[in-house]
Parts: C-alpha cells; sequence; structure tokens
C-alpha cells in the first residue's frame, strides 16, 4: 500500500519517513545493549549475596544516611542557565538555514537577538551565577 | 544511501526482478548493522589505543599480547567482562539502575545514522543532521543522572551531578560553534556540508576565514569537555570520585557506559572532521572520491582524519592535568560562549558580504530521503 494514501490519517507519514533509519539505530542499540546484558546474565558469576556486597560504595565504611540529600544550588542554577541558552540556539539554527533568503534583514535581526541574549548573559555574569569559586 | 541503492539496482540484473521496498528495507537494516559494528568494534580499538598511547607516553609498554601488537585486547577485555558478575546495590533503585546504561548506549549509537561515512554512504541523508546529532547526544545526559540518583551512592550522585552541569552546560557553545559551519554552508545536511568543502584544502571550513578556524577551536574543546575527556574528566575525577556516576556498575554493565564513552568520542571526532576538516575529501583538487568504488576510499580518508583526532584526544588526556569546576565553569561561560557568538556573528557577516570562497560543484545525492520511496516506488 502506498503511504500518501494514509495521508488524510498519517498527515506527517511521508516526512517521517527519513527518520526511520534512526528509529530502527535506536532499536539496534537497545538491541544491542539488552543482548549483551542477557548474555552476561547467562555466562556471568553468581556468587551467593550478604548484606556487605549489596551495599552501596563508601570507602568501606557502611554507608552513613541516604545519598539522595539536598545539593547546591549552583547545579540548578547551570540547569536554568542551559535552558535560557540553549532554547537560543535551538532559534538560530533555522535561522542559519534560512540566511540565504535575506541576508540584510536576517543579519539585523540576529544581531538585534543577540544583543539581548548578550543582556541576558551581562546580567548572568555581573549576579556571579557562574562564578562558583565564590562562596 | 537510497541513491546508492538505486545505482545497484540499475546495475544489475537480477536486483531489478526484486520489490524495491525489499531492497531499501535490507539496506536500511544492513546499513544500520554496519554501522553499529563499526562504532562498537572501534570503540574497542579505541580503548586499545588509548592504552598503547598512554603506555608509550609514560614509558611503558601497554597491552601487546592478545593479537598483532595487542589489537584483540578488547575482545579478551568484553568476554572477561561478560563472565562477571552483576550487582546491584541493595538500596539502589533496580528499575532506574537497570535502565541507565541500555539509554547512555542509545543515544550514543543512534546518532551515527546520519553521519556521512563517505559520498552517498549514508543511513539517513535528512536535512536535519547536524541538529539530530546535537539533539540525539544530549539524551546521554539523561541516562547519566539516571545512573546517579539510582545508584544511591555518594560518589555516584556528586559525579552524576558534576557531569550534568559539565554536559549542559558546554552543549551551549558546542551548538554555537557547529552552527558558524551552517551558517557558511547554508544547511544542516551533512552530506551538503561536506561536498562545499570539494576541491582544494582551502576549501575546508576551518580556512574558510579566520571564524571557522576560531569556530573549529572551540567546537574541539567545547566537545573533549561534552564528552568528559580529559582535562575535562571532574565527573570520573578518579582520585576524588572514585569512578563517579558509574561507581556502582559492575561486569558488562559498566562495559557499556565505557563502549559509549568511546562511541561519543569517536562521532565526535568524525563530526569535527565533517564540518570542518573536509569529510572524506584529501583536500588535493581534482581528487573527488564520489565514484562507486572510490567512495570507499573516501570512507578511509575520514577514517585517516577521524584517527587523528581520536589520537589527539588521547594525547591532551595524557598530557594536561585536570581542570578545577569553577574553572570549568568559567570557561564555558566567560570564554567559550562569548567567543563562539562571535564566530557565528562573523560568519553571518562573511556570508552577507559575500566573501566566502566557492564551494563544491557536486550535487547531493538522494535529496528526498526515503520519502520518495514512501511515495511510490523507485524514483
Amino acid at each position: 500500500m502506498n503511504v500518501l494514501d494514509l495521508a488524510p490519517v498519517l498527515p506527517l507519514a511521508s516526512e517521517m519517513a527519513e527518520f526511520i533509519p534512526v528509529l530502527v539505530m535506536l532499536i539496534f542499540g537497545l538491541a544491542f545493549a539488552a543482548l549483551n546484558l542477557v548474555a552476561s546474565f547467562l555466562l556471568g558469576q553468581k556468587a551467593p549475596t550478604n548484606p556487605v556486597k549489596d551495599m552501596a560504595y563508601e570507602c568501606g565504611m557502611p554507608p552513613i544516611s541516604d545519598a539522595h540529600q539536598r545539593f547546591s544550588v549552583k547545579f540548578y542554577l547551570v540547569a536554568i542557565l542551559f535552558v535560557l541558552f540553549d532554547i537560543e540556539v535551538v532559534f538560530l539554527y533555522p535561522w542559519a538555514v534560512k540566511f540565504e533568503a535575506d541576508k540584510a534583514f536576517l543579519f539585523v535581526e540576529m544581531l538585534i537577538f543577540i544583543g539581548i541574549l548578550f543582556l541576558g548573559w551581562w546580567y548572568v555574569i555581573r549576579k556571579g551565577a557562574v562564578n562558583w569559586a565564590q562562596e | 544511501m537510497q541513491a546508492w541503492l538505486d545505482s545497484l539496482i540499475a546495475g544489475s540484473e537480477l536486483l531489478q526482478q526484486v520489490p524495491a521496498g525489499l531492497i531499501y528495507t535490507i539496506g536500511i537494516l544492513g546499513a544500520c548493522t554496519l554501522v553499529l559494528l563499526f562504532a562498537s568494534l572501534l570503540a574497542g580499538e579505541v580503548v586499545w589505543l588509548e592504552r598503547r598511547v598512554a603506555g608509550r607516553m609514560q614509558a611503558r609498554i601497554g597491552p601487546n599480547r592478545v593479537g598483532p601488537q595487542g589489537l584483540l585486547q578488547f575482545l579478551a577485555d568484553g568476554l572477561k567482562l561478560l563472565g562477571k558478575e552483576d550487582i546491584i546495590p541493595a538500596t539502589a533503585d533496580k528499575a532506574v539502575f537497570l535502565m541507565a546504561p541500555v539509554i547512555v548506549f542509545m543515544g550514543a549509537f543512534a546518532a551515527y545514522c546520519v553521519m556521512p561515512f563517505g559520498y552517498g554512504l549514508v543511513p539517513a541523508d535528512m536535512n536535519l543532521g547536524l541538529f539530530l546529532i546535537l539533539s540525539i547526544t544530549s539524551i546521554e545526559v539523561v541516562g547519566v543522572i539516571m545512573a546517579g540518583w539510582a545508584s544511591n551512592s555518594k560518589w555516584s550522585i556528586l559525579g552524576a551531578m558534576r557531569e550534568v552541569a559539565q554536559m549542559v552546560s558546554y552543549e551551549i557553545p558546542l551548538g554555537i560553534a557547529a552552527l558558524s559551519v551552517a551558517i557558511l554552508a547554508g544547511t544542516l545536511n551533512l552530506t551538503d556540508i561536506t561536498l562545499q568543502q570539494g576541491g582544494g584544502i582551502w576549501n575546508w571550513y576551518v580556512f574558510r576565514g579566520p571564524f571557522g578556524f576560531i569556530g573549529f577551536f572551540a567546537f574541539f574543546i567545547a566537545a573533549l569537555a561534552s564528552l568528559k575527556r580529559a582535562p575535562f574528566d571532574l565527573p570520573e575525577a578518579e582520585s576524588e570520585l572514585v569512578a563517579g556516576f558509574h561507581t556502582e556498575y559492575t561486569g558488562f554493565r559498566f562495559a557499556i557506559f565505557f563502549l559509549a564513552e568511546y562511541a561519543g568520542m569517536i562521532l565526535f571526532a568524525m563530526l569535527t572532521s565533517v564540518l570542518f576538516l573536509g569529510g572524506w575529501y584529501t583536500g588535493i583538487p581534482g581528487i573527488e572520491l564520489d565514484g562507486a568504488g572510490s567512495r570507499w576510499i573516501g570512507f578511509g580518508v575520514l577514517f585517516a582524519k577521524t584517527s587523528f583526532l581520536l589520537f589527539v584526544m588521547i594525547w591532551v588526556r595524557w598530557s594536561l592535568p585536570r581542570f578545577r569546576i569553577d574553572r570549568v565553569m568559567y570557561l564555558c561561560y566567560k570564554v567559550l560562549l562569548p567567543i563562539s557568538v562571535l564566530c557565528v556573528v562573523g560568519a553571518a557577516a562573511q556570508v552577507w558580504l559575500g566573501i566566502t570562497l566557492a564551494g563544491g560543484t557536486l550535487a547531493a545525492p538522494g535529496e528526498g530521503g526515503f520519502a520518495d520511496w514512501l511515495a511510490g516506488g523507485r524514483p
């Protein structure tokens, strides 16, 4: 059956077709890892367990308290910065591809966009958000 | 890929009897199997290369017993790890702990399917190529934080937190530095980007003006950091964090993390060659390497460039001391980010003012990808 017959049902079917190898590759990666893990399960040594062996490693001592504790806010700040800056990068990609269409206009547009981005970057730097040495 | 299969079909009486769909299906499955085998075997060989180079740099020999010059060492190691016990800590979150290495592995390997290994030798020749690589490799971050969190060990969680902060930060300069090539090329299709670098060595994007040159170094440094290679290997700093996020992993689960790490190295070395160093082109005008047979020589040329960059990565690792975490963040946000943004603006100005050198002369193979095939028959 021709996939285009499904057009009313799957309007994106023909455009998505080029992603088939990506999907196949993801499945192959999954299968490769899973097969090796099954082989390891079948071939691997299975010694009897004991509480010391199943303990999380903490330099040979019994672990003190749970490891899921509060973390420095710096890490979360980096995550927020990532969302800010990476979204900008995502916006710049289609712009880069379409740049040939109207160079002068798009160049000025992009300068304004990067100018706003620069203000945000300047604010973040002045706030010391990436200054990890400071306590 | 599709164009190559079409030329195979056109050249053979026998293949013309077979339905095209079947050939394409076998083609996709075969290509994906080849790519997976290539990546995983080469990852094993890069582990060997790393150990040999490290040995040489530290005035010792390194592994040289299994196979010629120790080339089969990775098979011996893999077999040994298969026979090891898979220990899950009692306090771990089991489901997440078991899933994490598989997700890291998938993220590292799926990105290979848009990589142009030679003229037309690409499993998925899509216009989103570069973007897809950058997005699929960031799946790895999810697997890493799953591993660190689920292990419920303090070393793992510290390593995972550092790693995520670092990988996520360096993705920004990485993406922007790659963007400077995308502007010069006017496309994200990796085959088209390579085709524009045909002819002389001066057509490679690293030599097309100052911004490609700076962008190359910014990209390579950011790639090193997002691959957590030394000097940015804080997430698994052996001297302070035991082994970072994979402290609790044993046996083949650990091997899968290891394979994924080296597969990522090869991927980024190859991507750097394709973006900046002319992909499969030799840099000598007149040698195009796009024929039915010579495209495999082109693959050899790309492989040589990739090997050289891999050697540089290993060389850097065994020569430089480790960064401090605040220095890593400083380098990312205050040095690489402004430099790479400057590269993008400069490259855009270059295109606007028309001072780029002429691109390649060849047409892209199989522009419609597999859409044409699914839309009905052979184009």
